[in-house]
């Protein structure tokens, strides 16, 4: 039988799709900001393999000399970004919802057992509450990968006034190669969360939304209280 | 029991199905959620297409950009400016030797030192007319810090010259220090910084006419340029020629180019 199951709160729903544009806005802005400087690249053994970003993916976006335009978009969206950070974790503390998302201890060894079952490697996943060990790494990670960019973020941005946050972070170049290093990582985990939230299929993601999912519950069978012999004696 | 009976007998309703109420909670979260994803999307079309600001002081930024950039610099200076908070310096063994040349809009080429004297405008309305030897007879600071450029880069460098405060101490500007903002430009007037007073007097603020160990040449603001280590180099205005003060913010060449008239750090 078809049962409702009560699954992501209203407020769960809401930030990630607060979370959403404005990530996506704040990615882009900052692009507008690299754009003026863009001197990362990965290079190992003196050869570069990846260069941020080739001229082509620039002239199909419209990057090109919008710098200050990134800035004032950035500096308008480091808002929204911040509050609505601020207000989940806020309400995963309040609401106690924190215990599912948090790893425990045997988080770390179960993730890796869910990533073999996740790449049919292994049949069974192991046992799990709301989120399973990897989600759950996940998850807790992405909230502190974005604690990190206001960090580092604020590093960039005030250097003189917050001078112990960019000591924090090593140092006013560090701080910015920290911050974009973060936003590949939000790019990384759009990648495979998409991913997943496709092959977990609609019901999954209907939740996200609706906050409920169907479950198809088994008739409870009745169970006949026979008492047993140990019982028996007690009595 | 009353209310069983009320016109509406709801009790004679049958009770929704799961499949009803599946349906039901469905169509009102995807209505709410589209209706959200609609209003954010008109939202950020409103923003995007918003009109470019009427150019004066500032110019060139979106309209409420404008608003949220001078709003949010506002908050952090208030929150966080203190003049006590200096900028981080390095050993002088680690400033490059090259400096990076950027840009010399307004201070190109070299200037022959008995055509330049700095003009400073008192409120009095009398002009101080300055020579390179009389700034340089002034106690030398020197500096060796991260400069930064609002591009994104930065660069240790070393420079030297008269810290500002000194400057205005001794050219006996105190009434001049009272005022908001410092304006300063190139003699040929094509590139202009205003400074908000408190970090023009901030104790690192210099009035440069050396790096490293030589006087300053045509690519970094020969004769004397300005170093202000709590902004970005935008406001480093090479080659200076007049300085003026004000309650009102003077023009600034960037802030007329969509940067924040403020930029500071």
């Amino acid at each position: 039988m078809k049962a409702i199951k009560e699954k992501h709160p209203l407020v769960m729903r809401w930030t990630h799709w607060v979370n959403f544009p404005v990530l996506a806005i704040m990615i882009w802005s900052g692009m507008l900001i690299y754009w003026a400087n863009d001197e990362y690249r990965i290079t190992i053994f003196g050869h570069t393999y990846v260069r941020f970003f080739p001229d082509w993916y620039y002239k199909l976006l419209h990057i090109p000399a919008r710098l200050a335009e990134g800035m004032a978009f950035h500096f308008l969206f480091m808002w929204f970004f911040a509050l609505n950070g601020f207000f989940y974790v806020l309400y995963t503390m309040i609401s106690g919802e924190w215990r599912q998302l948090v790893p425990s201890r045997h988080s770390f060894k179960e993730a890796w057992l869910v990533l073999l079952h996740d790449l049919h490697i292994r049949k069974t996943a192991p046992p799990q509450d709301k989120y399973n060990a990897a989600q759950r790494i996940a998850y807790t990670a992405i909230i502190i990968m974005g604690f990190g960019s206001l960090v580092t973020g604020f590093a960039i941005y005030k250097p003189v006034q917050f001078y112990y946050l960019t000591w924090l972070c090593g140092g006013y170049h560090l701080a910015r190669i920290w911050h974009f290093v973060l936003t590949i990582g939000y790019v990384l985990f759009f990648v495979i969360h998409i991913v997943q939230v496709i092959l977990a299929g609609w019901n999954n993601f209907r939740s996200v939304i609706s906050g409920f999912e169907v479950v198809n519950e088994e008739p409870k069978p009745i169970i006949e209280n026979i008492p047993t012999s140990d019982e028996k004696s007690i009595q | 029991m009353k209310n069983l009976f009320s016109k509406k007998n709801k009790s004679s309703k049958k009770p929704i199905t799961v499949e009803q109420n599946i349906n039901r909670k469905n169509f009102i979260s995807f209505t709410i959620f589209g209706v959200y994803a609609a209003s954010a999307y008109s939202g950020w079309r409103w923003l995007y297409k918003s009109q470019i600001e009427t150019a004066g002081i500032t110019a060139g930024a979106h309209k409420p950009l404008r608003r949220a950039l001078n709003k949010t610099e506002l908050f952090f200076r208030r929150l966080t400016f203190n003049e006590n908070h200096l900028v981080k310096t390095y050993p002088r063994s680690m400033a490059a030797k090259k400096i990076r040349h950027n840009s010399d809009i307004g201070s190109g080429g070299v200037l022959p030192p008995e055509f330049w004297k700095l003009k400073v405008k008192k409120i009095s309305g009398e002009t101080l007319q300055i020579t390179l030897d009389e700034l340089m007879k002034l106690p030398k600071t020197a500096i060796t810090y991260d400069f930064k450029c609002v591009e994104g880069w930065d660069q240790i460098s070393h420079w030297e010259g008269v810290s500002f405060r000194d400057f205005m101490a001794n050219f006996k500007l105190e009434a001049e220090s009272k005022l908001e903002y410092v304006g300063m430009e190139t003699p040929d007037k094509r590139y202009y910084v205003g400074i908000d007073m408190p970090s023009a007097m901030h104790p690192q603020t210099l009035l440069a006419y050396q790096m490293n160990d030589e006087p300053l040449n045509g690519n970094h603001g020969q004769p004397l340029r300005l170093i202000i280590p709590v902004k970005y180099g935008i406001k480093n205005l090479k080659r200076i020629g007049t300085i003026t003060f004000s309650n009102n913010r003077p023009y600034d060449y960037w802030a007329e180019q969509g940067y924040d008239y403020y930029s500071g750090l």
